[in-house]
């Protein structure tokens, strides 16, 4: 059993490289660290907890995640072109819960978009579902509760 | 001396920049904010304007809060069942007196000086009544109703009183609406949530995009390569025998995939493989083989958008609703839809397919948003010019109903738009 420093450098680690891969368009990268049960979740609702009951901007499994990355990767869709940059801070981490199979972690993001010359930014609360094992922590559950949630966003053509 | 803005002339302008002969409108119409006022006053305060589905107020109590326009309104359900659209705006001071987004309340209380109305916008009680003594009585004081009448469901309230009944607004619409309601599968429709995003545009620019066809497999095409073969022969629609039809009164009806205009139509074919999921988690759900029948098919919506002017669509599976900010910013609500008391499994999975393409994360709709930013933009190149709504003129025929009607592709529903507000921005110079 790790001391809590520990776990939380390991879990504050993690949460920093998977935000580099993201903002760095690494997606295949970032599809790996992903459990096939994971579910990637972006809601609307932010007092809301059961999801698949409910309406949410993203709710991806396994097979929503591939083609999500697809389709910012193929060179299709016009607006994933469109995007330039992401450049996301991430801070604040702190474990939830740490049990022997997962651990939950909260931390806060401020990701900033560049689009079309313009400077977007999303603050957001990211709660995170980790697995451990050997090959280090996977991702059970991610979801992005976004300051702005209900109200009018742009449009998004990265991945939170 | 300065230039003074004749506004009297500013609708019968906006008027002239819609070429109906050739089909095409001034670019100017997405641009100009002296003519974004004057659509606010002529077309938004003067027409039937949706404000949400009955299902959103289900009980007594139960309100949300719209706009139509830039006025913001509340749409409540009193303790007799009935609808209200009122004025969100406290008749002492003026402040809005419900900024919840929707919820189930007793009354409406100003948060300045405590006035409180009730459901039905009638002016309850306020602090300190008696140095209102000899001035008013409070039943001068209710929130100002609007008028309201709803079809199917979809409520609709207008500033106007003195146009005509909402049933005679869709006209030709209403069988469009009646094949929509279908969707529910056997269940009464009901609204299970909504996304919200909006585009730096003019909101004409969504108005036009509900029947365009033409755009779908070049700003969709990451969409459609997302799908399974099947789904995605079914997207290719613009070869097959589908057709916009102008329905009058600016309503006009895209149809994409004729085979699910209706969904109670052609029950007795088996469920396609690529459904099998949804039939088996439904007939767990206790579900005989005629209902699990009439939920798959009615799971994934309808193969046609129908055009609701001037700001609502029932486009194949969801409401969509536009909202006019600014002349260069446009609110657009996705709003899905479901079966009230309908299986989860159903539910689940329209909700799911719902997220594949709708909203600000979808895979449909930043596509989209990007073309409409764009038309917004490149709009403003050069001095004048014309944006083109003139696709398939040539080749119109006369539907069943006895309307215009043109190929899946063409821009028909475009042009019907136009026509109507055309004819609202020159009529309001004859009052």
């Amino acid at each position: 059993m790790k001391s809590n420093t520990q776990l939380l450098a390991q879990v504050t680690e993690f949460i920093g490289y998977e935000a580099d891969l993201l903002d760095h368009k690494a997606y295949q990268e970032w599809l790996s660290l992903w459990t096939d049960s994971g579910l990637y979740i972006v809601p609307t609702d932010l007092n809301e907890t059961d999801y698949l009951n409910t309406l949410n901007l993203a709710l991806d499994d396994a097979d929503m995640r591939r083609m999500r990355v697809a389709r910012l990767e193929n060179g299709e869709s016009v607006s994933a072109m469109s995007v330039g940059s992401t450049v996301r801070m991430v801070s604040r981490v702190r474990i939830l819960e740490a049990g022997d199979e997962l651990v939950i972690a909260r931390c806060a993001m401020t990701l900033n978009e560049l689009r079309h010359g313009k400077l977007v930014t999303y603050p957001a609360n990211v709660e995170y579902t980790l697995k451990t094992g050997a090959e280090g922590l996977k991702l059970e559950r991610k979801v992005v509760k976004l300051l702005h949630a209900d109200g009018f966003l742009r449009t998004v053509s990265f991945i939170f | 001396m300065s230039q003074l803005i004749d506004m009297k002339n500013i609708g019968l302008q906006a008027a002239d920049m819609v070429d109906v002969e050739k089909g095409r409108v001034k670019k100017e119409l997405y641009s100009n904010p002296e003519i974004f006022e004057e659509e606010l006053d002529r077309v938004f305060n003067n027409t039937w304007v949706f404000v949400g589905h009955e299902s959103e107020v289900p009980e007594a109590g139960s309100f949300k809060t719209a706009y139509i326009g830039r006025q913001p309104v509340i749409l409540s359900r009193d303790r007799k069942m009935n609808l209200h659209v009122l004025q969100n705006r406290c008749r002492h001071r003026g402040a809005t007196v419900c900024e919840a987004r929707k919820g189930k309340t007793k009354a409406f209380t100003c948060p300045y000086h405590g006035w409180g109305y009730g459901l039905d916008g009638s002016l309850r009680a306020l602090p300190k009544p008696e140095e209102y003594d000899g001035v008013f009585d409070k039943s001068e004081m209710p929130l100002e109703s609007l008028r309201v009448e709803s079809y199917q469901g979809m409520v609709f309230a207008t500033f106007n009183n003195d146009i005509e009944p909402l049933e005679e607004f869709l006209g030709g619409a209403k069988k469009w609406i009646d094949l929509f309601m279908k969707q529910g599968g056997g269940y009464p429709v009901k609204v299970l949530g909504e996304h919200r995003f909006n585009f730096p545009g003019n909101w004409k620019i969504q108005l036009e995009n509900t029947t365009d066809a033409y755009h779908f497999p070049i700003v969709h095409k990451s969409f459609v390569s997302s799908l399974d073969d099947a789904t995605a022969d079914i997207f290719d629609f613009l070869d097959g025998e589908g057709f916009v039809e102008d329905l009058g009164n600016g309503h006009s009806v895209m149809v994409m995939i004729p085979q699910l205009v209706d969904l109670e139509a052609d029950l007795e074919q088996p469920i396609p493989e690529r459904f099998s999921a949804l039939a088996q988690a439904l007939r767990d759900e206790g579900k005989s083989e005629d209902e699990v029948k009439k939920l798959v098919r009615a799971a994934h919506g309808t193969g046609f958008n129908l055009n609701l002017f001037p700001n609502v669509s029932c486009s194949m599976a969801f409401f969509r609703v536009l909202r006019p900010v600014s002349v260069g910013e446009t609110e657009i609500q996705h709003v899905a839809l479901g079966g009230d008391g309908a299986p989860d499994a159903f539910n689940h999975k329209r909700m799911r397919l719902h997220e594949h393409f709708q909203g600000p994360m979808g895979f449909g709709t930043p596509d989209d948003g990007e073309a409409w930013e764009r038309v917004q933009k490149g709009s403003m190149a050069g001095t004048d010019g014309w944006i083109l709504v003139n696709r398939g003129m040539s080749k119109l025929r006369t539907s069943e109903d006895g309307n215009p009607q043109g190929a899946v592709c063409s821009e028909t529903g475009m042009r019907g738009a136009y026509q109507q507000y055309k004819k609202m921005m020159a009529a309001a110079e004859e009052k």
